[in-house]
């Protein structure tokens, strides 16, 4: 197995986890309702959850320690999407965010459980139970301001929609290591991936009364290749702050 | 090599196990939770034990490995060997017949068992753990740990919180 190919997959899916868990985070205490206060808290939990579980395969591949590769790298040195840098917003913004994000995550969990590296195919098993919860989240209040929801609700989500979803194509960019992952049996690969996404999206944004914009795909691209958006260096800034008065400090 | 002065069998440690609890939830110990995967000893009396969190990202697992590290120190086996993988994932079928009464009884209502296929219908029957009414509805499926989700009671008009479906 090609293991710079495995590797550079790995990291592009635990640096999404870990700035959108720290993008979901932002909204403790902020929430325009208790119970989504809660959620976004809770999925941000799952997501860095997910994000140390992804970076401890890492370490078994000869990576640095988990907390070494989160915590003291700088933009240049991540593999992020451009879609999960920017900053929270409005709510609308953040809710959509979700959608679309946590539906490729979910295709792309299922189909990595039939990777040919064991340890992520059986992690992906685990992961899929979980995301289905944030899947069933973000739908349910699609649903609820898009066609159940009055003309405000729907006109903002309609609005968010148009603004995420080219941007969120920044998930399904390839590298230079697309054709060994995909040889390697690793993963599928981001052209599967994006097919069933497109799929899933519209059938949902569809039964929500709303319409998807088109979208030329590779405008957000560079975040797999290390070309980020001006959010994400002051993100990890803040995200790092406390780790670096003392990096050699026990937790 | 290590040698223990007594030799266990895998029962007598899964009894030691029933001491260690989850903090989250101080009644349920990590054998009715379903978190132990595996317990063995071999020839020469080592002790090997696998664990697997609830949730990927449970903050609870490290504190739970530590108190299976503790108590079988305390019983003589100096140095266990404990793990923590997802070789067999956790489901919220793993909690017992008895976890499931010392969660109702904690005032959580316990995980119906389920075909581990998704559906929205064991998300919205749930029995209230205080009446046992099933007029109850699901407010969020998100609650204050990872593992739980708010429901609230249409006949004793009380919220609960139910320990999720996995």
């Amino acid at each position: 197995m090609n293991k710079e190919a495995l590797k550079n997959l790995l990291y592009r899916m635990a640096d999404d986890s870990l700035i959108i868990a720290h993008r979901n985070s932002e909204w403790t205490g902020l929430g325009p309702i208790l119970e989504e206060d809660i959620a976004f808290s809770s999925i941000a939990q799952d997501k860095l959850g997910h994000a140390l579980a992804l970076y401890s395969l890492l370490h078994e591949l000869g990576e640095a320690d988990p907390d070494i590769i989160a915590f003291t790298r700088n933009e240049k040195q991540f593999f992020c999407a451009q879609l999960v840098e920017y900053p929270i917003g409005e709510y609308d913004f953040s809710l959509v965010r979700h959608f679309l994000f946590d539906t490729a995550e979910k295709i792309r969990y299922e189909l990595l459980q039939q990777s040919s590296y064991e340890p992520l195919a059986k992690l992906a098993k685990k992961v899929s139970s979980e995301i289905k919860y944030h899947t069933f989240h973000a739908e349910t209040w699609i649903k609820q301001l898009g066609s159940n929801g009055n003309e405000e609700s729907k006109a903002r989500i309609q609005s968010a929609l148009n603004d995420v979803y080219p941007i969120a194509f920044s998930l399904f960019e390839k590298t230079s290591f697309e054709d060994a992952i995909v040889a390697d049996g690793i993963f599928v690969g981001e052209e599967t991936l994006q097919l069933r996404w497109v799929e899933r999206v519209t059938s949902i944004v569809t039964a929500s009364g709303l319409t998807l914009p088109s979208a030329d795909y590779s405008v957000h691209y560079g975040g797999r290749n290390h070309y980020h958006t001006e959010y994400l260096q002051p993100l990890l800034d803040e995200m790092t702050v406390v780790f670096q008065i003392d990096p050699s400090a026990e937790w | 090599m290590v040698t223990n002065q007594t030799t266990y069998t895998v029962d007598d440690i899964r009894q030691m196990l029933y001491q260690v609890f989850d903090p989250e939830i101080p009644t349920i110990s990590v054998v009715d939770l379903g978190v132990i995967t595996n317990i063995s000893v071999d020839d020469m009396g080592a002790v090997s034990v696998e664990m697997t969190p609830t949730f990927v990202g449970c903050p609870a697992i490290d504190v739970m490995k530590n108190g299976v590290i503790e108590v079988l120190q305390k019983n003589g086996i100096e140095h266990p060997k404990v793990t923590v993988s997802f070789d067999t994932p956790w489901d919220s079928n793993r909690v017992t017949e008895q976890g499931k009464k010392i969660l109702k009884d904690f005032g959580l209502a316990p995980p119906p068992k389920y075909d581990l296929v998704f559906e929205l219908d064991i998300l919205h029957k749930v029995s209230c753990p205080f009446c046992d009414s099933e007029n109850t509805v699901l407010q969020t499926p998100f609650g204050p740990t990872l593992c739980r989700s708010i429901h609230y009671c249409h006949n004793c008009s009380q919220a609960f919180e139910q320990f999720k479906p996995l």
